[in-house]
């Protein structure tokens, strides 16, 4: 009897200690973020869901982003700038394969850039190809990439998903089948439910550490809290309920990382719609706005102010938030200047994110606080496009500007929010012309005071990033400088 | 009969037509562009007529009305703007988990109405009665994602019994795929066993009224021997009829509750698809959800006629 008890005390032993082996070797991970990619070819939509998937994991481009947003080597080694700014020599990396075994070599190159700039080119960033006259393969490892002009931003523009390297023996089914270069490489997708990419034994570069991702999306944030407790998720990137991170943070099993992102959260107003034409009208909206009330009251306290339009962990920041502090009376007394003593009437559409919709309450609260009435309407995504960003049809809406180093909008005197100000038009043209840095960080700096002090849109916050993530993962990125989720340094922690 | 049968088949036929030309038109006035949701804040304009032409976005309305139904008469439901893939592949890959989830809390919802609605019925009065109608009161007025909600948090994140949500898939067993359908089944049965449980008993009381009750009972059946010899069968139609109209209901009405449990159903389909503004899937699982419910009530009409003779005659 005492021998059987015996026996059965060892076997379970050992299988705890084999359990506990295994979880030290654990090598697999699911990671659930809110938005599912539409499709899986970053080269031809706008879906951060795509590159949240597929960036630096499966999919590299000439250079990459690190996790502090620099510039970094990716397919290209190395690159020579000729005098005048106008040529770049790249020069690849040898022993570089695709998922297909099929080599990566300058024709791709030179594939994946004249797909992107043609005539009839589907990709969303077009614009970030627009300076190039022609791409020549040198020989295989070498290609020449010839501008029409200087461009400071150009080692910047190609780290972006936009403008990844693909093969043009796998674009055909790009959409279903993404086939790159990195350290994972695509396996499945459940549409609706999930993506699984697997570890590139091939890799030329550093081999992931993982052996397995699986990706899940899950949009509801009830749903996402579930599932974090739960644990059926080991991580949660882009946690949408902010409102649960403290019992996250107080709770052993879990990682709470708030990471800065590019998304400026702004209240964009209408420059050509009276009466914000006027930029007193504009400056009395900015004193209007408390920015804290708003962070903590739609945020649950996860944002950073900002008083211009430019990321605050980017070293060419200027804190302005002074220049547009929160002061009704100051405002009250603008609009009094500016003809409307008893204030106006306009309208606040809303897009669908809860930074928007939450924001939106509080905003009109303040705006009404000094005679500014507001008829709020929500609007899904699409209805958002058609009537605010391309019919230009609001007085004011709330949106995150997500796209990195994007300052250069305010030369678009046609973009939606319809800034029209040669001097500015002329700085972005001096800055894409400079590619000394000292000169360039002095012109960002007065791009960003020149806005501030046209009260352009009203700078509300810079976008928190969220993660949820088991104790024992180590390497995520904690900022997002681009949409991605890049695991490639992931690992568990013994 | 023939007659009724081809009255009946013009009539599905017409359905179909005005249901097509109905959703057609609902979605064609919606606002929002479908190449500009896909490419975003940056997309410059030639890019956006690229991706237009691309989809099939640039023919007049006619031509992609016709386009649409011709595709449907031959089975080609067209290519999702979005996903890039067959709407038909998507569908059918839908529907392994929506069709699957609506027969198992039909299944709970009967196997808890019958016994319920039966009892009430054959102890009116009683303090089960009371119980049984006080608690499907409950059942119909609680919305079924706050408890579906509910048992998340207790059978998921604290009793740890069940995964949050998701769907593991078919191939990792039918035991394994049923239990992470098990909550989300229960809690859209919930609401339909409540009111097919009230129809039951009140249907068994009407029929428990009827003369021919009273002279099975004159007969010298027992109270008990007339309720399951005669009444239950008298007593079923409405309640059958109460099931078919649940079942459409299951089939396209789980969007909520398919977003709680994250599961990649039909209904989620739906859902994502009108705010990708990918209208051609809403268009075609809209009109396949139609055909469903038509073709059901098709067959129901057919089932009274063979039933009933009476219905057979009628002009």
């Amino acid at each position: 009897m005492t021998k059987k008890v015996f026996k059965t005390g060892l076997i379970s032993a050992l299988a705890l200690a084999a359990s506990m082996g295994m979880a030290q070797a654990k090598s697999d991970i699911v990671v659930a973020m809110q938005l599912e990619p539409p499709h899986l070819d970053p080269t031809s939509a706008a879906a951060g869901a795509i590159d949240s998937v597929l960036y630096s994991n499966v999919f590299e481009g000439l250079t990459r982003f690190g996790s502090d947003g620099s510039v970094n080597p990716g397919l290209a080694a190395s690159w020579e700038i000729s005098e005048d700014g106008t040529v770049y020599t790249f020069h690849l990396n040898e022993g570089v394969k695709f998922h297909d075994g099929s080599a990566m070599d300058a024709e791709d190159v030179k594939f994946s850039l004249d797909r992107a700039r043609a005539e009839d080119s589907a990709n969303a960033q077009k614009a970030l190809f627009k300076g190039i006259t022609d791409v020549t393969v040198v020989d295989p490892m070498t290609v020449k990439v010839t501008l029409d002009g200087p461009n400071g931003n150009f080692l910047f523009n190609m780290a972006w998903g936009d403008a990844v390297i693909v093969a043009p023996e796998s674009i055909e089914n790009i959409k279903t089948n993404p086939v790159g270069t990195g350290a994972f490489k695509f396996t499945n997708w459940v549409q609706g439910d999930k993506i699984d990419l697997e570890k590139n034994a091939d890799y030329w570069g550093t081999p992931a550490k993982l052996d397995k991702v699986t990706f899940k999306f899950i949009s509801d944030p009830t749903a996402a809290f579930a599932a974090v407790m739960a644990e059926d998720v080991n991580a949660f990137v882009g946690f949408p309920a902010p409102e649960n991170l403290p019992q996250f943070e107080a709770d052993a099993r879990f990682q709470v990382l708030v990471g800065s992102t590019e998304g400026e959260t702004i209240l964009s107003t209408n420059n050509k719609m009276p009466p914000f034409d006027n930029v007193k009208v504009r400056e009395a909206v900015a004193h209007a706005i408390d920015r804290q009330a708003i962070i903590d009251g739609a945020m649950f306290g996860y944002g950073t102010p900002i008083g211009t339009h430019f990321a605050p962990h980017n070293p060419d920041y200027v804190d302005l938030t002074g220049m547009s502090a929160y002061d009704p009376d100051l405002s009250k007394k603008l609009l009094a200047e500016a003809g409307f003593p008893d204030g106006f009437k306009t309208t606040l559409k809303l897009p669908p994110p809860s930074y928007a919709r939450r924001g939106g309450e509080i905003i009109a609260a303040q705006l009404r606080a000094v005679g500014i009435e507001t008829e709020i309407s929500n609007l899904e995504w699409a209805q958002w496009l058609e009537q605010v960003f391309r019919g230009k049809d609001f007085g004011l809406t709330i949106v995150s500007h997500t796209e990195p180093f994007d300052i250069g909008i305010y030369a678009r005197p046609d973009y939606y929010f319809q800034y029209d100000n040669p001097a500015f038009q002329q700085l972005m043209t001096d800055l894409n012309a400079t590619t000394d840095p000292a000169k360039r960080s002095e012109i960002l700096k007065e791009a960003q005071t020149m806005i501030a002090k046209d009260y352009v849109n009203g700078y509300l916050f810079e976008l928190a990033f969220p993660t949820v993530a088991n104790a024992k993962i180590k390497g995520l990125w904690k900022d997002a400088p681009t949409q991605a989720t890049d695991l490639t340094a992931v690992y568990w922690e013994d | 009969m023939l007659r009724y049968f081809l009255k009946r088949l013009v009539s599905l036929g017409l359905s179909l037509v005005v249901a097509s030309g109905v959703i057609f038109l609902a979605l064609e006035v919606v606002p929002g562009d479908p190449a500009a949701y896909m490419l975003g804040i940056n997309a410059q304009e030639d890019t956006l007529a690229a991706l237009r032409e691309e989809l099939g976005l640039n023919g007049s309305v006619w031509a992609r009305y016709a386009g649409w139904v011709g595709g449907l008469l031959t089975g080609d439901f067209g290519v999702s703007y979005t996903y890039r893939t067959p709407v038909a592949e998507m569908i059918g890959e839908r529907l392994w988990i929506s069709l699957p989830l609506a027969l198992y809390a039909l299944t709970l919802s009967t196997a808890i109405a019958f016994p319920a609605g039966i009892w009430a019925a054959s102890k009116r009065g009683s303090a089960v009665d009371v119980s049984v109608m006080g608690v499907t009161q409950l059942g119909v007025a609680i919305p079924n994602f706050w408890f579906a909600m509910l048992m998340v948090l207790v059978f998921a994140i604290n009793l740890r019994w069940f995964s949050a949500g998701g769907f593991p898939g078919w191939d990792t067993g039918f035991f394994v795929a049923m239990k992470s359908l098990t909550l989300p089944a229960v809690a859209l049965a919930l609401p339909q066993a409540s009111i097919l449980a009230r129809v039951m008993r009140s249907s068994l009381l009407d029929t428990l009224s009827e003369d021919f009750i009273r002279t099975a009972r004159a007969k010298g059946l027992s109270q008990r021997q007339a309720l399951w010899r005669h009444a239950l069968r008298n007593a079923l139609i409405p309640v059958l009829t109460i099931i078919g109209l649940q079942f459409s209901f299951l089939l396209a009405g789980a969007i909520i509750i398919e977003n709680v449990f994250f599961l990649p159903g039909l209904g989620r389909l739906v859902f994502q698809s009108i705010s990708a503004r990918d209208l051609i899937v809403v268009e075609s699982v809209v009109m396949l959800l139609v055909f469903a419910v038509i073709v059901v009530n098709f067959a129901v009409d057919m089932a009274y006629a063979v039933v009933d003779p009476r219905l057979r005659g009628r002009r």
